[in-house]
């Protein structure tokens, strides 16, 4: 099954330490266009600090990431021009406080882009409709709940336009029934085509959005593959332990009265 | 009138007098508060530097801002540096040179410590949103450090005025001298005047000092987020 789709990320050979500690050891991944990706497996195997190298937050011991063809660094002079392609949602939802939701949304595409003010807020508002906070608009960030904020990061990163959407946790830090709300949004972004490299805990989130699930590992691919095969039948032993993890068995038995 | 000693202050120009010597006082704090923010704002930038030799710089002076009491860098200032130094230095300017001194000190450690309670979160957010440096920090991080900044400026400049009573202490013909030479004056015609001059004199710091302190709170309720 041969894919057509262009490739728009390309890591070869990554390699990422903080001192002593290899986070990420020599790893290799292709993007493609409209491509899905959620990237699982246990704390400090190197997935959230993946995202970061790809959006050039961390200096790099190894390796490149070319987005377009174009090397990814974050101390050359145009990074601020490449991370313009990459939409980033962080776990804590940081918007500025000090900013109203639409001016949170409208920012950076008029700073940054320069477009046109009427522009950035026509588009800003339609983003806002779309995650459902229009009404919202004029609200600063204390007056929302987590899971709104949380949107309207989204909303906020959509308003670059970026060609990859990077999602850094962005549940975990909600209360679970806020989840469902941010994961909706995403699903919705899935079905219509954006490509996104996706951090997630979540894992029948995983299974319902992924083109490709990638368990990581000690900063190694350990098992790659299409999400129905992954979760249902994982070919090594360490993929199978840890989605074990996410399952309980009873340790007492009641039987149900009629 | 006569019980609280106020009949003194409608005696001949005793009231302008007095307003005088706060004009004295109000002036010197408006000097030294306005060289205080100016240079506290870039001490302040140079605290935040990693460099260790910036580091102990700043650590030092700070330091002895706060040790130092305010009455001590006084008197070190106007007879210490006459006398060691050969210098003559008005007591109005030994008064500028110690409250800048002090202010641009713990400015500098306000600005400090509101640009370090920017989180790390927001620089990284507004970066991934393809800013530069300069426009994180006119966009994001400055505005927002200035909210948090103002309020407790406001506070260290009341501090300033209220501090400006020591300054007679060198001979600056400020309010708190004004009040005691009114009341030498009239020591024998009405001792009372003890009561009624201070009386007033804190009645005018507080006339100075409560609408600044009212605005920093209008401004922190504004701001508080």
């Amino acid at each position: 099954m041969a894919d057509e789709r262009e490739i728009v990320l390309r890591i070869e050979n990554l390699t990422k330490s903080f001192g002593d500690n290899v986070v990420i050891d020599g790893l290799d991944l292709e993007v493609r266009a409209g491509e899905v990706i959620v990237v699982i497996g246990p704390s400090g195997c190197g997935k959230s600090t993946l995202l970061r190298c790809i959006n050039g937050l961390e200096e790099i011991q190894g390796g490149r990431i070319l987005l377009d063809d174009q090397e990814v660094d974050g101390r050359s002079k145009n990074i601020a021009q490449i991370r313009q392609k990459l939409g980033m949602v962080f776990q804590s939802y940081d918007l500025f406080p000090h900013k109203t939701i639409i001016e949170n949304v409208t920012l950076s595409p008029i700073v940054v882009q320069k477009r046109p003010k009427e522009e950035a807020i026509a588009e800003g508002e339609a983003l806002l409709e779309r995650v459902g906070l229009l009404d919202k608009r004029d609200d600063y960030p204390r007056q929302l709940s987590g899971g709104q904020k949380q949107r309207v990061t989204i909303a906020r990163a959509l308003a670059m336009q970026p060609e990859i959407m990077l999602l850094d946790e962005i549940t975990a830090a909600l209360d679970p029934e806020m989840v469902h709300e941010v994961l909706d949004v995403i699903l919705d972004l899935a079905r219509e085509g954006k490509t996104m490299i996706i951090v997630t805990h979540e894992m029948s989130f995983a299974r319902a959005v992924a083109d490709r699930v990638i368990f990581l590992e000690g900063g190694h691919i350990v098992e790659e593959g299409i999400p129905e095969l992954f979760f249902t039948n994982p070919k090594t032993e360490r993929a199978r332990e840890f989605l074990h993890t996410f399952e309980f068995t009873a340790v007492r038995s009641h039987t149900v009265e009629e | 009138m006569e019980l609280l000693g106020l009949d003194v202050l409608f005696k001949g120009s005793n009231a302008m007098r007095l307003l005088q010597g706060l004009g004295v006082a109000v002036e010197i704090s408006i000097i030294s508060v306005v060289i205080s923010l100016v240079l506290g704002m870039l001490f302040g930038i140079f605290m935040t530097w990693k460099n260790p030799v910036a580091r102990v710089i700043s650590r030092i002076y700070l330091e002895i801002v706060r040790i130092m009491p305010q009455l001590v860098l006084l008197f070190i200032v106007f007879f210490g540096a006459t006398r060691a130094l050969g210098l003559n230095v008005s007591a109005e300017l030994s008064s500028i040179i110690v409250f800048s001194f002090w202010g641009v000190g713990e400015m500098g450690d306000l600005v400090r410590g509101s640009l370090e309670s920017i989180p790390v979160h927001q620089y990284e957010s507004a970066a991934a949103l393809g800013m530069t440096k300069g426009q994180i920090y006119y966009h994001v991080v400055i505005p927002q450090a200035v909210r948090r900044l103002i309020p407790m400026s406001i506070n260290l400049v009341t501090r300033m005025i209220k501090t400006t009573s020591l300054i007679l202490m060198i001979g600056v013909v400020e309010v708190m001298k004004v009040g005691q030479q009114i009341i030498e004056a009239n020591r024998m015609v009405s001792p009372n005047a003890v009561f009624g001059i201070y009386g007033t004199i804190l009645l005018l710091y507080f006339l100075v000092c409560w609408p600044i302190s009212m605005l920093a709170r209008h401004l922190e309720k504004k701001w508080s987020n």
